[in-house]
């Protein structure tokens, strides 16, 4: 998915796969298309999906970023899907804090029947992003961090 | 624990303003376990700031560490060797950590990333609560467990007042009464004669009088003199 400047957003999908990631599989092969540019990340549970993972997928250059759960109530491990739901909109939260539009981190909810449903949203969340443009850190990016520096210096 | 919270991300920034490359020290203990001040706080936070310069095009190189206690100077020695590289320290640990950092790094600006609060624990997830004010002389003994110098808005000695209402506190509905919890308690453990006793005025000398307050162990101490 193209804007008329040719930008072409990258997304990064963090998918449960107990739903999303199976649902992204059967949109696939039911041949319903989604933007390519969305880059899926499987992981056992929305639940493992943390606040930290979200803002250094953002710093690391990601237009936007979804997280796809279970609906709610469905959620293999009970509540995963709901920790995430709080945690993207914490994220939210912190992007207008940080000066990054708040829609570029989104949460949806599927079954892993639903691969339409997760085509339609996909293609909706790059929509969004291709109206919002590049993420603007992408060309006005930090000095890398040192993790650990002054410790590793020490040891 | 010590219960903190982080400041607003803007409080941050305004404090970094003019920096250019600062160390962002988490704390492993009482911090991390209320994640306020943790090493994934320090992730979060220092990825936050790096953006938020970023974007305002006046990068920030936020480098990330996090020591296991910021209030003891042997763990916070391991920072030194590396110090000299940045033009300040962001310190996420309580006030206590902030200060150690600035009293071993006394060149450098060392900003407190966040507010401590108060002395407590949780009492669900994602939600802490007051109990301890170190007035210094405790008397938890004599009500049952429970601390109104600390849950009782009035610091009673001889309560409930009567703001007490269903077992409520007036200053907000929220808040148990103490004295109430205290009766509660007493009542279960069969001690409630004691309560009729009337406690004189809590002597605060042990309290914030006097200034800065100092616990002394000879037998802790490290010996001085001839060790023949």
């Amino acid at each position: 998915m193209k804007d008329p400047r040719g930008f072409e957003p990258q997304i990064v999908a963090f998918c449960c796969l107990h739903c999303a990631y199976a649902a992204a599989d059967l949109a696939g092969g039911s041949r319903c298309a989604y933007p390519p540019s969305i880059k899926i990340i499987a992981v056992p549970c929305t639940g493992r999906v943390d606040v930290l993972h979200l803002v250094k997928t953002l710093e690391e250059g990601a237009d936007g970023v979804l997280v796809a759960g279970c609906l709610p109530g469905r959620c293999h491990f009970q509540t995963g899907n709901l920790y995430a739901r709080q945690r993207v909109d914490h994220v939210r939260k912190l992007l207008e804090e940080i000066g990054l539009e708040a829609e570029r981190v989104r949460m949806i909810n599927v079954s892993a029947g639903m691969g339409v449903q997760f085509a339609e949203l996909a293609t909706q969340m790059a929509e969004t992003i291709a109206a919002l443009g590049p993420n603007p850190l992408h060309t006005r990016s930090a000095p890398p961090a040192q993790q650990d520096a002054a410790v590793e210096e020490m040891s | 624990m010590i219960v903190a919270e982080q400041k607003p991300l803007q409080a941050v920034l305004e404090m970094l303003r003019g920096h250019r490359k600062v160390l962002a020290v988490g704390c492993g203990t009482c911090v991390s376990v209320c994640f306020a001040g943790g090493r994934k706080e320090v992730g979060v936070l220092a990825s936050a700031l790096r953006m938020a310069r970023g974007l305002d095009g006046e990068p920030l190189q936020v480098d990330e560490t996090s020591v296991q206690r910021q209030c003891e100077v042997e763990y916070i020695e391991a920072l030194a060797g590396g110090i000299d590289a940045y033009d300040a320290i962001v310190s996420l640990g309580c006030g206590v950590g902030v200060q150690y950092l600035a009293d071993r790094f006394p060149g450098k600006r060392v900003l407190p990333a966040l507010d401590t609060k108060f002395m407590g624990g949780p009492t669900e997830a994602g939600v802490w609560e007051e109990r301890c004010q170190g007035c210094g002389s405790c008397i938890l003994d004599r009500t049952g467990g429970v601390c109104p110098i600390s849950r009782c808005a009035k610091q009673l000695m001889n309560g409930p007042c009567g703001g007490s209402k269903g077992g409520r506190c007036e200053v907000d509905a929220g808040i148990p009464c103490a004295w109430q919890m205290i009766w509660e308690r007493m009542e279960a453990l069969g001690r409630l004669d004691e309560l009729l006793e009337i406690q004189p005025p809590k002597d605060w000398a042990t309290s914030r009088d006097g200034g800065l307050r100092r616990v002394v162990r000879e037998d802790l101490r490290t010996p001085r003199g001839d060790a023949s």
